[in-house]
């Protein structure tokens, strides 16, 4: 793996996929509902789009539909998956 | 010939449907209230099937039995404390995936559930198959296709509730296995529960939350008063667990 | 037999847990179970139509763009509202009528019996005809907007307004899910006030149930729509009547909406300060609700609960007001002579005493205040029979109302205090008789600088 490719989830662009490697949150609360919403470490995700306003963003996670402020998606890091790059 | 009276706990995601089937079940014989000293809405209901009486309880609709809001304490605290006779657990078909967690969490707490999962008419729809058959076998409980508001698969619910109070049905929950680091935890931390805190809890799900740092846990047990000893676990943790 | 567990045995085996922790040990179980999850899914799940299950996702490139999001939900908003205004008229009437024929064999039977003049007054002119005005005023708007609202809220529309405004919240200081607790006060505030504990955080909390009252609920739509059609649309005719009319109370509703966020802004930089809590909020994919069902159920829980409520608070109300309307201290009634004490006040805000008396008396229940309001104008002490709304303007008119009296009328209905019922869910929820007043105190102050700077920014222009 190319560790230079780590980035934020709030900086991908709606049409882009993402896997997730690590939480970065010390909310304990936050960080667990996160995890149970299927944002776990290991699982991909879909961005959506964005809202009017240009913030939440929705994004797909296990088949569900979730959004997230930008506050919760600076500290998710992760991989953007780009096709052809599987 | 008295009727019993048996207490069935309706837990599932938000959004599944699960407000409906407790309406299909219960119709206008339901009332509403608090949780006592939470300010969560309590909704219980009653049905009569096959001359038993059934009180059921209309758990807070939760992703999840570990995040700690007052939603989740409440679902918690009424399977592992309360010890429903029977819990369902409505699944949305078309979300099985996150869905399962929240069953999977439930079959750590007790081998009584009864797995529904809904909106079956919806996940057609969508071209998505699900072989109930297959997930009864991996998870060891029943598994009902339901589509509530439709009221399909009503009766088959009904009647596998009936077998099950009735001690007609065996049921061997799967058992999550975690990394052999956790696995090791848990090995040395069970003993040590079941001295502590006996047989009436399943000793497996509290090793599992000792270690998660569950705080508000060691506070429901301090509040909890404990069931005599003489009281059998009813958790099938050391039964031949199933690994995937 | 119950035996506790031993505290400090169980802090003891606590502690031993968490020396024997990983650090990750809550990733490591949540994805342990995911795997699980998805294994099983693997095996038991197969897909045959990938389109389909992105049906959803395609709407909501439509529901929350960034070019239609906002202007389908004042559509949206209108529709509901337009709907409510045009189809509530005529059931409206129908009832009216037929209350109206039902009180004549009251009235004779009355006569029959030879019933004193004032037990006729007190049942038949106060109890039935208070209550037969709010029947025939709110069940047809409440039997149109609660299902129309249900079907929304069911088809899964609801989490996306959540979506579309969830910035404006957060730059308010506020939650995203204000904006659901502010949906369920279209229809009853005081249940809305309960619906705010889906936020958990107490702060954001307070926020939502302190300014729920600035969206109308069911027991004010009346007064909107009355007022809004006989005076701002009042010289249009037909269907751009009753679109004027729905407009007027859009921009209200609107204007509800910028005070609810200016005031959470103002209260979370001083009294309730704090930063935004996280939180996540689930788009659950559009279902077709079951229409028949969904109406049944919201004709059921919704419509004929608020019903009933307004009756139980109608009732007494009628009976009050007739009593206050016929008692006499020297030539004037109670009514009359509270009215003159509350006028030069009243007058200050672009209203007058009997309109200002009867939001008093009306606050068990926001339903009543146009009832009292029009018994206050009728010197005959009781609610006349209101045949049509020509002769309803002209009974305003005769008291000396404008175009502005109407609007500074819709503005205190809209701002002022929450309703009796609404007051006790607050302290219920609260539990705090503070938070109470404020959550009192606060609206009307609102209402009263905003209907004096409306009257005296006219008085100023001469525009009345």
């Amino acid at each position: 793996m190319v560790r230079a490719k780590i980035s934020r989830l709030s900086d991908s662009e709606p049409g882009e996929r993402f896997r997730i490697a690590k939480l970065d949150i010390n909310d304990d609360i936050m960080k667990r509902r996160l995890l149970d919403l299927g944002f776990v470490p290991g699982c991909e995700v879909a961005v959506l789009q964005k809202s009017p306003l240009g913030d939440p963003t929705a994004y797909r996670v296990c088949n569900t539909t979730i959004a997230l402020r930008k506050e919760e998606s600076d500290h998710i890091y992760g991989e953007r998956i780009y096709d052809g790059n599987e | 010939m008295a009727m019993n009276e048996y207490t069935i706990a309706l837990a599932g995601n938000p959004n599944t449907g699960k407000s409906t089937l407790f309406n299909v079940l219960t119709g206008l014989r339901q009332h509403t209230g608090n949780w006592p000293g939470k300010t969560v809405v309590h909704a219980e209901g009653f049905f009569t099937y096959n001359n038993n009486r059934y009180r059921m309880i209309d758990l807070p609709g939760t992703y999840s039995l570990y995040s700690n809001s007052a939603d989740e304490e409440v679902a918690r605290d009424f399977i592992i404390f309360e010890k429903p006779d029977i819990t369902i657990v409505v699944l949305d078909a078309t979300a099985l995936e996150r869905n399962l967690n929240l069953a999977l969490q439930v079959l750590e707490m007790t081998s009584n559930v009864i797995v529904c999962v809904n909106l079956m008419d919806e996940a057609k729809k969508k071209g998505i198959r699900i072989d109930t058959k297959k997930l009864a076998a991996t998870l060891g409980v029943p598994v009902i296709p339901i589509s509530a508001r439709n009221k399909e698969g009503i009766d088959t619910l009904l009647k596998t509730i009936d077998s099950m109070v009735l001690g007609k049905i065996k049921t061997n929950p799967i058992t999550v296995r975690y990394s052999p680091e956790i696995e090791q935890c848990i090995e040395k931390l069970i003993p040590r529960v079941k001295e502590v805190i006996g047989d009436a809890y399943p000793a497996r799900w509290v090793a599992l939350r000792l270690l998660d740092g569950d705080m508000s846990l060691l506070r429901a047990f301090q509040q909890q008063p404990l069931p005599s000893v003489k009281e059998v676990s009813i958790y099938a943790c050391h039964g031949p667990a199933k690994s995937i | 037999m119950h035996a506790t567990v031993p505290q400090n045995r169980f802090e003891e085996l606590m502690n031993e847990a968490r020396a024997l922790t990983p650090a990750d040990t809550r990733e490591q179980i949540v994805a342990a179970i995911f795997r699980t999850s998805q294994a099983i899914c693997n095996e038991t799940v197969t897909y045959t139509n990938q389109a389909k299950q992105y049906e959803t996702e395609k709407l909501d490139r439509i529901f929350t763009s960034k070019l239609w999001g906002f202007p389908i939900m004042l559509v949206m908003l209108a529709v509901v509202i337009y709907i409510t205004v045009a189809g509530a008229n005529i059931p409206s009437s129908m009832l009216a009528s037929f209350f109206g024929w039902v009180e004549g064999y009251l009235t004779l039977f009355f006569q029959a019996i030879h019933a004193p003049d004032w037990l006729y007054g007190l049942l038949v002119l106060g109890l039935y005809r208070g209550t037969a005005w709010v029947v025939s005023v709110m069940l047809p708007p409440m039997a149109i907007f609660f299902p129309i609202f249900a079907l929304l809220e069911n088809y899964g529309y609801l989490p996306r307004v959540a979506f579309n405004m969830d910035r404006l919240f957060k730059k308010a200081g506020a939650h995203g899910k204000q904006s659901l607790t502010m949906a369920m006060g279209f229809g009853c505030n005081a249940a809305a006030v309960m619906s705010t504990r889906i936020i958990e955080s107490p702060r954001e909390r307070m926020l939502a149930i302190l300014t729920n009252n600035f969206v109308p609920c069911n027991g004010r739509w009346p007064t909107l729509i009355l007022l809004s059609s006989l005076f701002m649309a009042a010289s249009y005719t037909g269907g751009w009547k009753t679109f004027v009319t729905a407009s007027v109370v859009v921009a209200m509703v609107l204007f509800g909406i910028v005070v609810t966020l200016t005031v959470s802004w103002v209260l979370s930089k001083t009294a309730l300060r704090g930063i935004p809590t996280h939180y996540t909020l689930e788009l659950p994919p559009y279902r077709r609700p079951k229409i028949w069902d969904t109406i049944l159920r919201a004709t059921l829980d919704k419509s004929i609960y608020v019903l009933k409520r307004a009756i139980v608070v109608a009732a007494p109300a009628g009976v009050i007001t007739w009593v206050l309307g016929n008692i006499h201290i020297g030539d004037t009634t109670i009514l009359a002579y509270l009215a003159n004490w509350l006028d030069p006040f009243a007058k200050a805000l672009g209203l007058d005493g009997y309109i200002l008396m009867a939001f008093i008396l009306g606050l068990p229940a926001n339903e009543i205040v146009l009832p009292i309001l029009l018994m206050g104008y009728l010197s005959t002490g009781s609610l006349t029979e209101v045949d049509g709304l020509r002769s309803l303007k002209q009974i305003f008119v005769d008291h000396g109302w404008t175009w502005l009296t109407a609007l500074n009328m819709m503005l205190f209905s809209l701002l002022h205090y929450p309703c009796g019922t609404t007051l006790v869910n607050i302290y219920k929820e609260t539990k705090s008789k503070k938070w109470t007043f404020v959550a009192f105190a606060l609206p009307t102050s609102i209402a009263i600088a905003v209907t004096f700077f409306t009257a005296q920014l006219a008085k100023w222009f001469g525009i009345v």
